[in-house]
C-alpha cells in the first residue's frame, strides 16, 4: 500500500531513531546497566504520562499553535478524578476516568474559542489559562491534596501489572499513539489539520473550516491532558494542587519538538513524537545511572528544544550555509 | 458516496458523451456573459464597463498592459473581487459569484500565476483536499488516492511523484497540479494567469495539448498572457483590454501582432509632452553584470547626474529586483556597482543610504508607511538621526522638516499628527517621496512612483520628478506606464525575463518600440516595427 | 515646465480623514482604561481595608512585584518592536543563582555582582542571537530558553538556597528615602528612563516603527537586527539587575526565584495596553498597569484569598487585557 509523505517521514525520524541508538550505546558503554530489559522497564514506566499528552501537543503544534496549559490541564482532571474517587468510592473507576477527560477536553475548547474567536496567539492565550486553571483546581481542592488511600487500588495496579505483564498505562499510551496516528493520516478532518499548519492562508479558501478545526485540536488536547491526569494519579499515587502537572507542559513541548514536529506548522508525525518521548525518558532513566544529578533534567530539556529548533531552521533553509547567509537588513 | 475514481469518470464522461453540440464556437450560446462589469479599489477605478461573451469550447486570450485590468477581470469571474457594478450571466442565468470557493461551484477555477499550496502535504492530497463535495468526516483512504492522482496526473502526461510534498516541486509542477485540481472538480472555467512565465518549451507544449484537449471537450479556458506567439498558438480569440476598458474582441487569426500592440497601448499621440531638454551630468551610478539567479542575469547600465533613466518591461520582468539590489534590500549575488566612479559594497539599506542612494519602493502599503504612526514620523523616518541632538529627537526640527515637505509636495492632510493610513492613496505616497527627499540623496530609484493615483496627482508627480532632475539627482525611473515613461525619460531601459533589452534614446523611443523589447523573446521574432 | 497638459483634477471625495480633535487622541487610548481601573481598584480596596487608604502601606506591599514590574518595563519594549521574551524570569534565576554561587566560593561581592550582570547579557545574547541571526521565532526561543536557564538554575543551586550575603546587601526593602522603600524608587527611576528613551530618542521612535512594519522600517534604513539585538541583551541585563533586587529581598536565592513570574511580567504588560503585535504601548501604561497589579494582588492578599487561588484572576485578568486591548487597536486599524 501505498502511503503518501513517506519520504519526509524517513528523513525526519530516521534521524532520532539513529539519535536514541547512539544515545542508548554511548550511556550503555559507561554505565552497562542502562542497556538491560529492566531499563526498558523503568523507561515504558516513565513514558506513558509524557506520551498521551505529546500527542494532543503534537497536534496542536501542527496547526500552528501552543498549548502551554496542558499541565494544568493535567492538575486540574487529576485533581477532580480524585475527589470523586475520595468522595464517592462507590461509583465506578469508569466514572472519574471520564470526568477528567470531560473537564479536560473542556478546558481546551476553551482555550481553542478565545483563539480563534478573538483571533489571539494561542501562546499568550494559553499562558493566561495555564494560570486560570491552576487557580481554578486550587479553589476546586480547596488546597487540599489528593492522598494515596483515596485513590483506588485498581487504577494504581494499572499502572504496575496487567495479563500480560506490561503495565496498563503503557499499552494504553501506545494504544492512544496508534489512535491519534490513525486520526491524522486517515481522517480528513485529522489532514486538514497538517493543511491548516502548512498554509493557514490558504486553508480558508480551499474550503477547509479553519475555526471548528481548530477548536476541535484544542479539545482533543485539553481531553489528553485529562487522561494524562488519570495516568498520573495511577502512577504516583497522589494528586496535589501545587505539584501536580506543574511545568509539564515545557517536558511535553521538549518531547514533540524533539521528535520532529515544527514549530511551523503542517509537519511532523507521531511515529517522531513517539521516538521524542522514549528519548526523553531515555534520557530521564540515564541521568541517574549515570550518576549525574536530577536537576541537569531540565536544563537538557531547553537545550534539547534549542537544538532542535536550529535544525529545525537548518532543514527549511536548506543546509547551514542557508542559515547563515543574510542578504541585506 | 462517489469515489475520487468514479467522480472523475462522471465528470470527463459528462463532457465527453453529452455535450458534444457544446464544441465549437459559432453560434454557441455563450458560457459567460458579463456586461457593465466596473471595479473600483478605493476611489481608483481599474475597470469600466467591461461586456464580455466567453463561449463554449474556445480559448480566450486576455491581453493588455500591466494595470490594463484583465487580471482584475479575471479575478472577478474567479470571485476573488466582486465587481462594484456590472452582471454576470452563466449559460443565461444571473448569478452572483461571492467568493472562490462559490465560483468552483460553478465551475469557475482561477489557476494563478503563483500556485497557492500546502507544501507539507503530498501532491496527491492537495489534489483532493476541500474540494466541493468532500465530506469533512470521511476516512482517507490513500491507496486509492494515489492511485487516482497518479491516473489524473497521467492524463496530463505528467510524470511526477503524487507521494512527494508539494514543497519539493517545481513551479511548472505546481502549476500542472493546479491544473489537475480544477479538472478534478469539473470546471467549464479554467482561467490561468500567465501559465506558460515558468514553463520550459516542452511544458509549454504539453500544457498546450491539454488545453487543446479541454477545448475539444466543450470547456472554456482563459489565457492571460503577454507572449504573443503563444496566444496565437493556441488561442482562438483575443479581447484586448486597455486603461481599465474592453477595447476590442476579435478572433485571434484576423490580428497581426502590430494589430494586437496597437490596441494594447494606442493612445492619441497629444497624450505626451516630452519635459524640456536635461542637462546631463557626469553618471552617478553605474551597474555592471549585475546578476542574481532566477531573477536577473548580466544587467548593465548607467545613469548620469540630471538624467532620467526609464526602466520599462512586463510584470516578472525583474526590474524591482534589480532595484532592491542597488538599495541593499536583496543585493546581487555578482557584479559591481560603482558610485560616481567608485565601486561600492551594498549589502544593506544603511549602506546604500549613506551613498546617496534612495529608493522608493513601488508596494508602499508594505514596504513603505508605517500605516497607524503619524505623517510627520512616516515623512522623517530616513532623517531622524541626522536630525537629532545627541540620540535625542528634536521636535521643532522635525515639525519644520515635516511642514515645509508638506507645503513643497502639496500633501493634503488634515493634521501632521495623524496616522499616515488616513491619508488618500496619492498622498501617502508623496509623503514617501518626502521622506527620500529629506535624505538629499544623490540618486533616487522610484518603482511604479504614481502607481494607484489619479490623474491630477500624477501630474503634480510628473512635475516634481523633472525638478528633481533638473536639480541634478541621477533618477531611475521604474514604470509600466508607456506614457510616464515616455515623457520624462532622457533614455529608456527595458528588461524582459531578467534582461536588459534595449536602450532606447528619447528621440528613438516609442510605445510600440518599448512593447517590443518587453515582450518575450519567443514572440518578439514574429512581430514587425 | 509642466510635462502634461492642464491637469483637471476630478474632484476627489476626500484627500484625508478629519483629523481627530487632539484633546480625543490623548485621552483615548488604552493607558486611561489602565488608569481608570488603577482608580477604581483603588476605591474598592480602600473599602475593602482601610489600610489601603495609606500610601506607606501600598508601597511597602509593592516590593513584593516590583522586581517583575522593572522586567516588564524591557519586555514592554521588547513587545513594541515586535518580538516576544518570555524568558526574563528564568534570567533573573538563573544570574541571581551564579551570584549566590560566586559569593559562596569567596568571590568578592563586587565581582560577584558583574558575574551576575555579565550572565545577563550572555542571556539576553543567546535570545539575539536566535531571534536576529538565525531568524526563529522569538516566542518559541524563548520558551527553550527560559527552560534552559531555569534548568541550569537548577544544576547550580539544587534544592537548596543559597544565602548568608552581608547584611548591607540584604534587605534592600526595607531601605527606604521618605516613605518610598528603594525598589520602588528604582522602579520609578527606571520608568522614567525608559519612557524617555522611547518617547524621546531616535531609536525609541524606530522601535515602534520596527514594530509597525518591520519591512517599511527595514527599508526606510533603520537598522532592525542591531536594535532587536540591543533589546534583548538589555532585557538580559535588567532581569539579573531584578535578580540582585529579589536576592536581596529575600535573603537568599533558590532555583525557583520568580517562579511563574513569565506571567505576572505579561500580564503587567498587557494591562498596560501594549499590543500584543507591536507598533502600539506605552511605558507609562506598564507603570501604571503595574500599580493597578500591586492593588489588586495585595487587595486579595488582605481579603485572604490563597495565594495559588489568585492565578486564577490573574489568569482571567491576562486574557480579558489581550481581547480588550486587541478590540481597542484592530477598531483602529480599519
Amino acid at each position: 500500500m501505498m502511503r503518501p509523505i513517506r519520504r519526509i517521514l524517513q528523513a525526519r525520524e530516521a534521524g532520532i531513531i539513529v539519535m536514541l541508538v547512539i544515545f542508548s550505546l554511548a550511556v550503555g558503554a559507561i554505565a552497562p546497566r542502562f542497556l538491560t530489559a529492566e531499563t526498558l522497564g523503568i523507561v515504558l514506566l516513565a513514558v506513558p504520562l509524557i506520551m498521551v499528552a505529546a500527542m494532543g501537543e503534537m497536534m496542536v503544534l501542527v496547526a500552528r499553535h501552543v498549548d502551554l496549559s496542558i499541565g494544568s490541564i493535567l492538575g486540574f482532571s487529576a485533581i477532580a478524578a480524585g475527589m470523586i474517587f475520595r468522595d464517592h468510592p462507590e461509583l465506578p473507576l469508569v466514572v472519574g476516568c471520564g470526568v477528567a477527560m470531560l473537564l479536560g477536553g473542556a478546558l481546551g475548547a476553551f482555550n481553542g474559542l478565545i483563539v480563534t474567536v478573538f483571533r489571539l496567539p494561542s501562546i499568550i492565550v494559553t499562558l493566561g489559562t495555564l494560570s486560570l486553571y491552576r487557580g481554578l483546581l486550587f479553589i476546586l481542592s480547596g488546597a487540599r491534596q489528593i492522598d494515596p488511600n483515596d485513590i483506588p487500588e485498581p487504577l494504581i495496579r494499572m499502572a504496575q501489572t496487567s495479563p500480560i505483564g506490561i503495565p496498563w498505562v503503557v499499552i494504553i499510551a501506545f494504544a492512544v499513539a496508534l489512535a491519534t496516528w490513525l486520526f491524522l493520516t486517515h481522517s480528513q478532518i485529522g489532514r486538514q489539520i497538517y493543511a491548516i499548519g502548512s498554509n493557514p492562508v490558504a486553508a480558508p479558501l480551499r474550503g477547509i473550516r479553519v475555526v471548528p478545526v481548530t477548536i476541535l485540536v484544542f479539545t482533543l488536547s485539553g481531553a489528553l491532558a485529562g487522561l494524562a491526569g488519570i495516568i498520573y494519579a495511577a502512577r504516583f499515587g497522589y494528586v496535589n494542587p501545587g505539584i501536580t502537572g506543574v511545568g509539564f507542559e515545557f517536558t511535553v513541548i521538549a518531547a514533540v519538538v524533539i521528535g520532529g514536529v515544527s514549530v511551523n506548522g503542517g509537519v511532523g508525525t507521531v511515529l517522531g513524537t513517539v521516538m521524542g518521548v522514549l528519548f526523553l525518558g531515555a534520557v530521564q532513566v540515564a541521568l541517574p545511572i549515570l550518576g549525574v544529578s536530577g536537576f541537569w533534567q531540565n536544563a537538557i530539556y531547553g537545550g534539547i528544544i534549542l537544538i532542535a529548533l536550529i535544525i529545525d531552521r537548518t532543514v527549511r533553509q536548506g543546509g547551514l550555509h542557508g542559515l547563515l547567509a543574510r542578504g541585506g537588513a | 458516496m462517489l469515489t475520487f475514481t468514479q467522480q472523475m469518470a462522471r465528470n470527463w464522461g459528462n463532457v465527453r458523451g453529452g455535450n458534444a453540440d457544446m464544441t465549437g464556437m459559432a453560434g454557441a450560446p455563450p458560457l459567460i456573459s458579463a456586461r457593465g462589469i466596473s471595479k473600483s479599489f478605493g476611489g481608483v477605478e481599474v475597470l469600466r464597463n467591461v461586456d464580455l461573451d466567453l463561449t463554449p469550447g474556445e480559448v480566450h486570450a486576455l491581453l493588455g498592459e500591466n494595470g490594463a485590468g484583465k487580471s482584475t477581470f479575471a479575478k472577478i469571474l474567479a470571485g476573488v473581487h466582486r465587481p462594484t457594478r456590472g452582471t454576470i450571466s452563466l449559460s443565461g442565468k444571473l448569478v452572483d459569484i461571492l467568493s472562490p470557493i462559490g465560483a468552483q461551484r460553478f465551475g469557475i477555477t482561477l489557476i494563478h500565476q503563483e500556485p497557492i499550496s500546502f507544501p507539507d502535504l503530498s501532491v496527491a492530497e492537495n489534489l483532493v483536499i476541500g474540494r466541493a463535495g468532500g465530506k469533512p468526516l470521511g476516512r482517507v483512504r490513500w491507496a486509492e488516492l494515489a492511485q487516482d492522482a497518479r491516473r489524473l496526473m497521467s492524463l496530463l502526461d505528467v510524470p511526477i511523484d503524487v507521494t512527494l510534498p508539494m514543497r519539493g516541486l517545481s513551479i511548472a509542477d505546481q502549476q500542472m497540479v493546479e491544473i489537475a485540481r480544477a479538472l478534478a472538480s469539473d470546471s467549464r472555467l479554467i482561467i490561468m494567469d500567465e501559465p506558460t512565465a515558468a514553463l520550459t518549451p516542452k511544458e509549454v507544449e504539453t500544457l498546450f495539448g491539454i488545453v487543446r484537449r479541454l477545448r475539444d471537450e466543450g470547456r472554456t479556458i482563459v489565457f492571460i498572457s503577454h507572449r504573443l506567439e503563444e496566444v496565437r498558438a493556441i488561442c482562438d480569440r483575443v479581447t484586448v483590454f486597455r486603461d481599465g476598458e474592453k477595447i476590442d474582441t476579435a478572433a485571434t487569426e484576423t490580428l497581426s501582432d502590430a494589430d494586437i500592440i496597437r490596441r494594447m497601448i494606442g493612445r492619441p499621440l497629444n497624450d505626451y509632452l516630452h519635459r524640456g531638454t536635461s542637462h546631463v551630468g557626469a553618471v552617478a551610478l553605474a551597474v555592471r553584470n549585475l546578476s542574481l539567479p532566477g531573477r536577473f542575469e548580466d544587467i548593465s547600465f548607467e545613469v548620469r547626474k540630471g538624467e532620467i533613466v526609464g526602466l520599462g518591461g512586463l510584470v516578472g520582468a525583474g526590474r524591482t529586483d534589480v532595484a532592491r539590489a542597488i538599495f541593499g534590500v536583496a543585493p546581487a549575488a555578482s557584479g559591481d556597482i560603482l558610485v560616481d566612479g567608485n565601486r561600492v559594497v551594498i549589502s544593506q539599506p544603511t549602506d546604500a543610504i549613506a551613498l546617496g542612494i534612495a529608493f522608493v519602493p513601488e508596494d508602499r502599503a508594505v514596504a513603505g508607511i508605517f500605516r497607524s504612526l503619524s505623517v510627520e514620523s512616516n515623512i522623517t523616518a530616513a532623517v531622524l538621526g541626522k536630525i537629532a541632538r545627541g540620540g535625542v529627537v528634536r521636535r521643532t526640527a522635525e515639525r519644520a522638516l515635516a511642514r515645509q515637505s508638506v507645503e513643497r509636495l502639496r500633501i493634503r492632510l488634515a493634521s501632521l499628527r495623524q496616522p499616515i493610513g488616513e491619508l488618500s492613496g496619492g498622498n501617502q505616497q508623496k509623503a514617501i517621496l518626502a521622506r527620500w527627499l529629506l535624505a538629499d540623496p544623490q540618486i533616487l530609484i522610484l518603482d511604479e512612483p504614481t502607481r494607484g493615483i489619479d490623474i491630477g496627482v500624477k501630474a503634480e508627480f510628473y512635475d516634481m520628478i523633472g525638478d528633481l532632475a533638473a536639480d541634478g539627482r541621477a533618477i531611475l525611473l521604474i514604470s509600466s506606464e508607456l506614457p510616464e515613461l515616455l515623457a520624462l525619460s532622457d533614455r529608456v531601459l527595458v528588461m524582459s525575463e531578467g534582461r536588459l533589452t534595449a536602450d532606447i534614446p528619447r528621440a528613438a523611443a516609442s510605445q510600440e518600440a518599448i512593447m517590443h523589447a518587453a515582450v518575450p523573446r519567443a514572440s518578439r521574432a514574429g512581430l514587425g516595427a | 515646465m509642466s510635462a502634461i497638459g492642464s491637469p483637471v483634477a476630478p474632484a476627489v471625495a476626500r484627500e484625508a480623514a478629519t483629523a481627530r480633535p487632539r484633546w480625543q487622541i490623548i485621552l483615548i487610548r488604552p493607558e486611561t482604561v489602565t488608569l481608570l481601573l488603577l482608580i477604581v481598584a483603588t476605591i474598592v480596596a480602600s473599602r475593602l481595608s482601610p489600610f489601603f487608604a495609606d500610601l506607606g502601606f501600598i508601597l511597602e506591599s509593592s516590593t513584593y512585584y516590583i522586581e517583575l514590574a522593572i522586567v516588564a518595563l524591557m519586555a514592554t519594549l521588547v513587545i513594541i518592536s515586535g518580538e516576544i521574551d518570555l524568558s526574563p524570569a528564568a534570567q533573573m534565576a538563573l544570574s541571581a543563582c551564579l551570584f549566590g554561587t560566586a559569593h559562596r566560593a569567596g568571590l568578592p561581592m563586587w565581582l560577584a555582582m558583574g558575574v551576575s550582570l555579565l550572565s545577563g547579557l550572555a542571556m539576553g545574547a543567546l535570545n539575539g542571537l536566535f531571534v536576529t541571526v538565525l531568524r526563529l521565532p522569538s516566542i518559541i526561543v524563548t520558551i527553550g530558553t527560559l527552560i534552559f536557564y531555569r534548568g541550569l538554575a537548577q544544576v547550580l543551586a539544587g534544592d537548596k538556597s543559597i544565602g548568608s550575603f552581608p547584611s548591607w546587601f540584604v534587605g534592600i526593602d526595607y531601605r527606604m528615602v521618605g516613605i518610598v522603600p528603594v525598589p520602588v524608587l528604582i522602579f520609578v527611576v527606571a520608568s522614567v528612563g525608559l519612557g524617555l528613551f522611547l518617547g524621546v530618542t531616535v531609536i525609541g521612535r524606530q522601535i515602534y516603527q520596527i514594530g509597525t512594519s518591520e519591512i517599511a522600517a527595514v527599508h526606510a534604513g533603520i537598522r532592525v537586527r542591531r536594535i532587536k539585538m540591543g533589546l534583548f541583551l538589555a532585557s538580559g541585563l535588567v532581569s539579573s539587575l531584578a535578580g540582585l533586587m529579589a536576592t536581596s529581598r529575600l535573603g537568599s536565592v533558590r532555583y525557583d526565584l520568580a517562579s511563574g513570574g513569565e506571567l505576572t511580567m505579561v500580564l503587567i504588560v498587557m494591562l498596560g495596553g501594549t499590543y500584543i503585535f507591536g507598533g502600539r504601548g506605552s511605558i507609562l501604561g506598564t507603570f501604571l498597569a503595574a500599580w493597578l497589579l500591586v492593588i489588586i494582588a495585595t487587595g486579595m492578599t488582605v481579603a485572604n484569598i490563597a495565594i495559588n487561588a489568585q492565578l486564577t484572576v490573574m489568569g482571567l485578568l491576562l486574557i480579558a487585557s489581550i481581547i480588550a486591548t486587541n478590540a481597542i487597536y484592530a477598531r483602529s486599524q480599519r
